[in-house]
């Protein structure tokens, strides 16, 4: 189909766990690249050397100030890619990375991790540890949407991925560090009056640091790795009444979008 | 802003169970469409306020029998994170179709984890059934506890029923007493998380209910989504429900629209107000 967007997968430094999340959507990946997408380039997945121009760039890990290569081509990402999509907590936020002070084997001298906003801009932040497949597929649709679709359907791209975006354009700011954490929470949303309680942080944790005490969350520092999942999926963090409103259509299309025969 | 939000129908409703009615809050709409969905395979089971470590403390919890879901009937007044355990429902307790209740807040953040499901993999497809409750504001637990014994003076361990209703706070005791406070009294207690909350009657259910509307023992609810629509009609057919058009009630629509009104439109000005509230500074607005 030649209506199809390109796509690649570049690692820096992470744990391959995105690369399992995107495919981990049992033929929904078949689906995606049958109708929407060609994986131009994945270390795991395609055998292609270097990287190519592409529509739509998933950078997974982050990037390691000692390794030139990684910081070469994470340059050479932005360059290439019309829509850099930071995958995944490393790439967004540091995640685990950001806990490295290096002396590991067998490359001690790997000890400082950044975010790759750090050092390009980003478009796109998928957050989470390991992000969920369904997130990474709602995020394909809408994204294939936003290039090939009509006008309707660019508008309904745009409005999803708008708050994607906005984690984006605030993480790629020269100045911003966020903590991406659950000091997140506390401080985005609890110190600011919008906590209301329902506990989605809690449920959304992958390690289990956040417990709800008394309608509150209470969270577990030394636990947090900083993948910043609590902090987008707290509807007080970000809530479009347009996007989310709209709910049963926008499931009903990207579950359409993944059934492309109907069955 | 859409007060009332889509809906296919409106009616008064009540269970007709008297089990449930026994110790419902209105007309046992969440108790009795939990209990009927359960007992259909609708749902496997469901998340609710069920009981907690302190009296009228909530505990949220997945209740997969019926007896677990009468053991829930009823308002709080307090926090109870039904979204805390969604995760839980369905990998701990295996559930395929999930039940939940939540107040409107609650609803938006089960839409928003559906859109944007970042930390649940395997989750939010699994949710059959979301049933919401209208709200006005909710209290924290200590704030409750304030409200009911120091200026109720009641003991929370006494205490039977609290309701909000004709401008009043009021305490029902077990031994029969009834106390009733100015609903003014409490409003410096409400969750401020709440005053910015542009929801009174849950408008993203698949069904909605809430006591406003209708008289005594009876609920007004919202059947909106195309999977709220179809169980509604299901169980009403099965005559788990008693119905009513909502058009001759009183105080009916004109009440409920009235107060989501208020609602929305002091929220709307809070969020306005908390934009400029200091020095050429302001706090964050979540809704974009």
């Amino acid at each position: 189909m030649s209506n199809k967007i390109t796509l690649g997968h570049v690692h820096m430094s992470g744990c391959t766990g995105c690369c399992v999340s995107i495919a981990d959507t049992f033929q929904g990946l078949f689906t995606l690249l049958d109708n929407y997408a060609d994986l131009v380039y994945s270390l795991t997945l395609a055998d292609v050397r270097h990287i190519p121009k592409m529509d739509v760039a998933l950078v997974e890990g982050s990037v390691c100030l000692q390794d030139e290569l990684s910081i070469e081509e994470i340059k050479e990402t932005r360059e290439k890619a019309t829509v850099v999509v930071a995958l995944g907590g490393c790439a967004a936020y540091g995640n685990i990375t950001r806990f490295s002070r290096g002396g590991q084997w067998n490359q001690p001298q790997h000890e400082s991790f950044v975010p790759i906003s750090k050092l390009i801009d980003v478009d796109v932040y998928i957050p989470g540890c390991a992000p969920c497949p369904e997130v990474i597929r709602n995020v394909a649709v809408m994204a294939y949407l936003l290039l090939k679709g009509n006008d309707a359907q660019k508008k309904l791209a745009t409005a999803y991925l708008s708050p994607l975006m906005a984690l984006a354009k605030d993480g790629s700011r020269i100045e911003s560090d966020s903590e991406a954490c659950g000091c997140d929470i506390m401080l985005k949303v609890v110190n600011q009056g919008l906590c209301m309680g329902c506990g989605t942080c809690a449920a959304s944790c992958p390690v289990f640091a956040i417990s709800m005490e008394y309608g509150k969350p209470n969270i577990d520092r030394e636990m947090c790795i900083k993948c910043g999942a609590c902090y987008s999926s707290c509807p007080r963090s970000f809530f479009s009444f347009d996007v989310c409103g709209d709910y049963e259509n926008i499931l009903g299309a990207i579950t359409a979008a993944m059934n492309p025969g109907g069955n | 802003m859409d007060m009332l939000g889509k809906y296919k129908s409106c009616v008064a409703a009540r269970s007709t169970s008297s089990e449930i009615l026994k110790c419902s809050q209105d007309g046992g709409i969440v108790t009795g469409m939990f209990v009927y969905a359960l007992e259909e395979g609708i749902i496997d089971g469901a998340i609710v306020a069920g009981p907690g470590d302190e009296p009228w403390k909530p505990q949220p919890m997945v209740a997969t029998t019926p007896e677990e879901i009468l053991a829930a009937r009823g308002t709080r007044y307090n926090i109870s994170p039904n979204m805390s355990v969604i995760k839980d429902a369905v990998r701990q307790y295996g559930l395929d179709k999930v039940g939940i209740v939540g107040t409107p807040c609650q609803i938006q953040a089960l839409r928003k984890a559906q859109l944007y499901p970042v930390g649940l993999r395997n989750v939010t497809n699994k949710i059959a059934l979301a049933m919401g409750i209208f709200c006005m504001e909710n209290f924290s637990y200590q704030s409750m506890k304030q409200i009911v014994e120091d200026h109720c003076n009641v003991d929370l361990h006494s205490l039977k029923k609290t309701d909000i209703g004709k401008g009043k706070y009021w305490a029902y005791t077990n031994r029969g007493a009834v106390s009733q406070i100015p609903l003014k009294v409490t409003h410096k207690y409400e969750q401020p998380g709440c005053h910015v909350c542009l929801d009174y009657v849950a408008n993203m259910a698949d069904i909605s209910t809430g006591s406003v509307g209708t008289p005594d023992g009876w609920s007004t609810v919202f059947v909106r989504s195309t999977n709220g629509d179809s169980i509604w009609k299901k169980a009403v057919e099965a005559g788990v429900f008693e119905t009513k058009a909502i058009d001759g009630i009183k105080p009916g629509l004109e009440l409920v629209t009235k107060l989501a009104t208020e609602k929305i439109t002091k929220n709307q000005k809070e969020v306005e107000h908390r934009a400029t509230i200091g020095v050429g500074k302001g706090l964050r607005n979540p809704y974009i």
